[in-house]
């Protein structure tokens, strides 16, 4: 806040200059760094490296899957590398990621020179590294790295589970921490460092939706680590927590672990949803339809998220009264999110509408994430659930609305910004390829996958039966397909980062509205020092 | 221009299903889209309900897509479409709050319906106890003296891919369940170790198997004939090799079955008591005992008795299986609690027992020249 006092310049680029002279030198400049810029560069990047290492692990996966019987990898590797790819997508690359874009996004967007709390937004960052380097390592000691699945059920993950469970407990310890300072840090700077005019009702809906998740993560990271800590204790200090044997009960860690699980779906979608609010307005150059129908959405959903957990155990033997109660709830849950898709083709209606590469892959996201929704109805219905319960069915719902909705929206918000963060535009040819081969590519990955679930092919299996081989073969050609169409968003990336390309305007997009598009681009390093009025 | 497309998208298609073709057999069904209609009154009801839900899903979908579409092309900059100013409705809010709302209760009706039927396992006809253990299912029929496991019956070479793949791959046990058709068979489902899931998609269940609890689920099946399930739930390395098998045979002819199986079973343990007394020579022991080993011990100790590190320990040159001969056999006997090493007290005859012992110390260099016979399994067992 003392910057933004001290200042007494009102020439932006003047400013920029003044303060690159404080920035250290090489690798002491991203250390040392307590500014929310350089913070949200080193969240996205090392996301993204997450993301590459947990899709090579895909493909590993994927591999093994491309033929029936044994050929790559033995089924103890194959368990730890399901369980990794999920652990490192989840924790590593998807909620990275969106911290990365609050970081870059959110003091630009209400006006605010920096994040509320620099200093543990360093903290927050750099300990995330080391807590991925710990869950890694597991993987090359003896007994291997964890192989119980991301959910890590008791007690396959206590009494049945190697050593190195430790390692990955400690990791996921780590990642919460990081979690929570982070969310801190959100609601810090949305609460006290709004500009002047920037009512709680003017401020985008990605700060919105930020906040609202911000929430979630403080009110059940709490509740993993306690999940996490009570598998240690069994395991290591005879605790029976989840045992019966010595009075406790193994579906209660499940209960616990969902408590937890299921609002972490959502702090993996909401702020989607405010990405995806920002751009279809922009693009269609028409107000967003409904905006305060969509911060009441969100805070419904958010509000939601906690009364569904069990949805993911109706096989597990609840009472039938419990069973009709969370299939009650979560059928809820879709009246919220169909409000939402909604008001995003109410805002296209009648717009005036270009299909730049952010447009692109919001577009692709609202198609494909509504299928993603909309098989997550089906799976709410109890009854049905029983059949495709931890079949491959529920593998491509998950993925619909992990990868093309979560990361899908990422992309769409780095080629949203991009520009603004580095001033050129980036290689237009290279981020439409970039587009359409991981569009067809996802596809051919995913969609098949609801056809082997709905044969009944089982999730988590090395191995299987010969009618599933002839799909099995076409998910692995597409998953191949949409790792190396990565491989050009890195291309792409890298020579962002290398600042090629044509400079842009202020505003980049022709539609785009909102604070972040009125100061330069690039951004200054302190996007305002002295607060802007937002009429 | 669409024809070539046509060509070369059918040619791309016969390239890469061909090597898998090759070596499936013609009997099964490629490419299954949807779920199965199943054999029994309830998971017909199931299949209905999933249609209702796929269908009205598809209407939805539609419907969003559609409009979507239009407003992309005809909405249009380069069509030079003005942009609208409208950015609010409540009546349209309120509409596309309640519409949803109201086709949700035409889910949920049908839906909590057919819950309620199925939870009710009341009033069965005959009881089965399905228990998990690592990586096999028990059966005990409550009503009549019968028990057996139920293990993969894939040999290793089709997995490794030495053998051609038979038509069953994976599909496959030794000894499958059987009920009877027509009658209410409930099932009481648990587990020894982690949790499994039983599930046969044929008769719409699937139940989680819990260590310490038991849960209930039912069917009634319609037709004869064999279905097969699989292991739903993560269980550990083998996972995916625990199947199930299910046959249904007419009352009359189960009858028979179940009263057979008594039989053989009674006549088992007269056996196993007769063959106490006679004692196997060192290459009996060794025969039988590497059967039984790989049986039932190489999925964790490896047919190599070198084990997973840090995973399952190895028994090659382990001090338990070179020296200490009654700590064997008592692990043997009851496992090691608090970790995935189970009882094969009920597992296996005490011949057999005897016979994997004396293998696992002479096997792999162990050459303790060890010999154990049934009657020292019998005394451990009775000295405790």
């Amino acid at each position: 806040m003392t910057t933004a006092t001290d200042s007494t310049h009102t020439d932006d680029h003047h400013d920029d200059e003044h303060h690159e002279h404080h920035i250290p030198p090489g690798i002491k400049r991203w250390l040392y760094t307590t500014n929310h810029k350089d913070i949200g560069t080193l969240y996205l990047w090392f996301a993204f490296i997450m993301f590459l290492i947990g899709g090579a692990m895909a493909m590993v996966i994927r591999a093994e899957l491309f033929q029936p019987g044994l050929q790559i990898v033995d089924p103890h590797f194959f368990n730890q590398m399901t369980t990794v790819h999920g652990l490192i997508m989840v924790f590593g690359a998807v909620m990275p990621a969106f911290t990365g874009l609050a970081n870059w996004l959110i003091p630009m967007m209400i006006g605010a020179p920096d994040m509320a709390l620099p200093r543990m937004n360093n903290w927050s960052f750099w300990i995330l590294p080391f807590a991925f380097l710990i869950l890694l390592s597991s993987l090359f000691m003896e007994g291997g790295g964890p192989a119980f699945g991301w959910t890590f059920y008791a007690p396959l993950s206590t009494t049945y589970s190697n050593d190195g469970t430790a390692l990955f407990v400690f990791a996921v310890h780590i990642m919460g921490a990081s979690s929570i300072m982070g969310a801190i840090n959100v609601i810090v700077t949305i609460f006290n460092m709004r500009a002047p005019g920037m009512t709680w009702m003017k401020m985008p809906l990605f700060v919105w939706t930020w906040l609202i998740t911000a929430f979630l993560l403080i009110a059940v990271m709490p509740v993993l680590a306690g999940a996490v800590t009570m598998v240690l204790t069994d395991k290591f200090f005879g605790t029976s927590f989840f045992d019966a044997a010595g009075g406790g009960d193994p579906v209660m860690f499940q209960h616990i672990f969902w408590f937890f699980g299921h609002p972490e779906v959502y702090i993996m979608i909401l702020p989607a949803f405010g990405i995806i609010s920002q751009i279809i307005p922009t693009f269609a150059r028409k107000p967003l339809f409904g905006y305060a129908s969509m911060v009441y959405a969100t805070a419904s959903i958010a509000l939601l998220s906690f009364i569904v957990w069990a949805h993911h155990m109706f096989t597990t033997g609840m009472p039938v009264a419990a069973e009709l109660f969370f299939m009650f709830a979560t059928m809820l849950i879709s009246v919220p999110t169909g409000v939402k898709v909604f008001n995003w083709v109410a805002t296209m209606w009648r717009g005036s509408m270009t299909f730049e590469v952010p447009m692109l892959f919001a577009i692709a996201f609202i198609v494909l994430f509504t299928i993603g929704g909309l098989s997550g109805l089906m799976l709410a219905i109890v009854p049905v659930d029983f059949q495709y319960h931890d079949t491959y069915f529920v593998v491509a719902h998950f993925h619909y609305v992990l990868v093309t909705g979560a990361i899908f929206s990422i992309m769409a918000a780095v080629y949203y910004w991009l520009p603004k963060w580095t001033g050129k535009m980036f290689h237009i040819g290279l981020a439409k390829w970039h587009f359409w081969c991981s569009l067809i590519s996802v596809n051919v990955l995913f969609f098949p996958m609801h056809f082997v679930g709905l044969a009944g092919m089982p999730r988590r299996i090395p191995d299987y039966a010969l009618q599933f081989a002839d799909f099995n073969k076409w998910i692995s050609i597409g998953g191949f397909a949409f790792g190396l169409s990565q491989l050009i968003f890195l291309v792409l990336l890298v020579k962002a980062c290398k600042k090629q390309g044509d400079p842009v305007s202020n505003q980049v997009w022709e539609g785009a509205e909102g604070l972040e598009w009125e100061i330069p681009s690039p951004a200054p390093y302190h996007s305002f020092e002295t607060p802007p009025v937002v009429k | 221009m669409k024809r070539i497309l046509f060509k070369a998208v059918t040619m791309l298609t016969a390239l890469m299903t061909a090597p898998v073709f090759a070596d499936t057999s013609d009997h099964i069904e490629q490419y299954q889209l949807n779920m199965t209609k199943g054999v029994t009154d309830i998971s017909a009801g199931v299949y209905d309900m999933h249609m209702l839900m796929f269908i009205i899903c598809v209407v939805i979908g539609a419907g969003v897509f559609i409009a979507m579409f239009i407003s992309m092309y005809f909405h249009r900059k380069s069509r030079g479409a003005k942009p609208a100013n409208f950015h609010e409705s409540v009546k349209v809010e309120i509409a596309w709050t309640v519409i949803p709302f109201v086709i949700l209760v035409v889910m949920a009706v049908p839906a909590m319906n057919l819950l309620i039927d199925m939870e009710d396992a009341s009033e069965p006809d005959i009881t089965v106890l399905v228990t998990g253990s690592q990586w096999k299912w028990h059966y005990k029929y409550m009503d009549n003296d019968v028990e057996y496991y139920s293990k993969m019956a894939t040999q290793a070479g089709q997995i490794s891919g030495k053998l051609p793949k038979g038509e069953n791959y994976l599909l496959e046990v030794d000894r499958p369940l059987v009920i009877p058709t027509g009658q209410k068979v409930r099932f009481l489902v648990t587990s020894d170790d982690v949790i499994h899931s039983w599930w046969v998609p044929d008769f719409a269940v699937k139940q989680d198997a819990n260590p310490g609890f038991i849960n209930d689920a039912w069917t009634m099946v319609n037709d004869p004939g064999v279905y097969r399930g699989q292991c739903a739930e993560l269980c550990g390395k083998d996972h995916g090799f625990m199947p199930i098998v299910v046959i249904a045979k007419e009352p009359a002819e189960y009858d028979k079955w179940i009263s057979e199986q008594q039989a053989v079973q009674q006549q088992a343990k007269a056996e196993e008591q007769r063959l106490l007394a006679m004692n196997m020579t060192m290459d009996e022991a060794m025969e039988i005992g590497e059967k039984v080993y790989n049986a039932n011990c190489a999925a964790c100790h490896m047919p190599n008795g070198e084990g997973l590190p840090g995973v399952f320990p190895a028994l090659k040159g382990s001090q338990i299986a070179t020296a200490d001969q009654p700590k064997h056999i008592d692990i043997m006997l009851n496992g090691v609690t608090g970790t995935a090493m189970q009882s094969y007290a009920k597992q296996l005859t005490m011949s057999e027992i005897a016979a994997v012992v004396t293998y696992e110390r002479n096997a792999w260099g162990n050459n303790t020249g060890d010999l154990v016979q049934a009657k020292d399994i019998n005394s451990a067992l009775n000295g405790q």
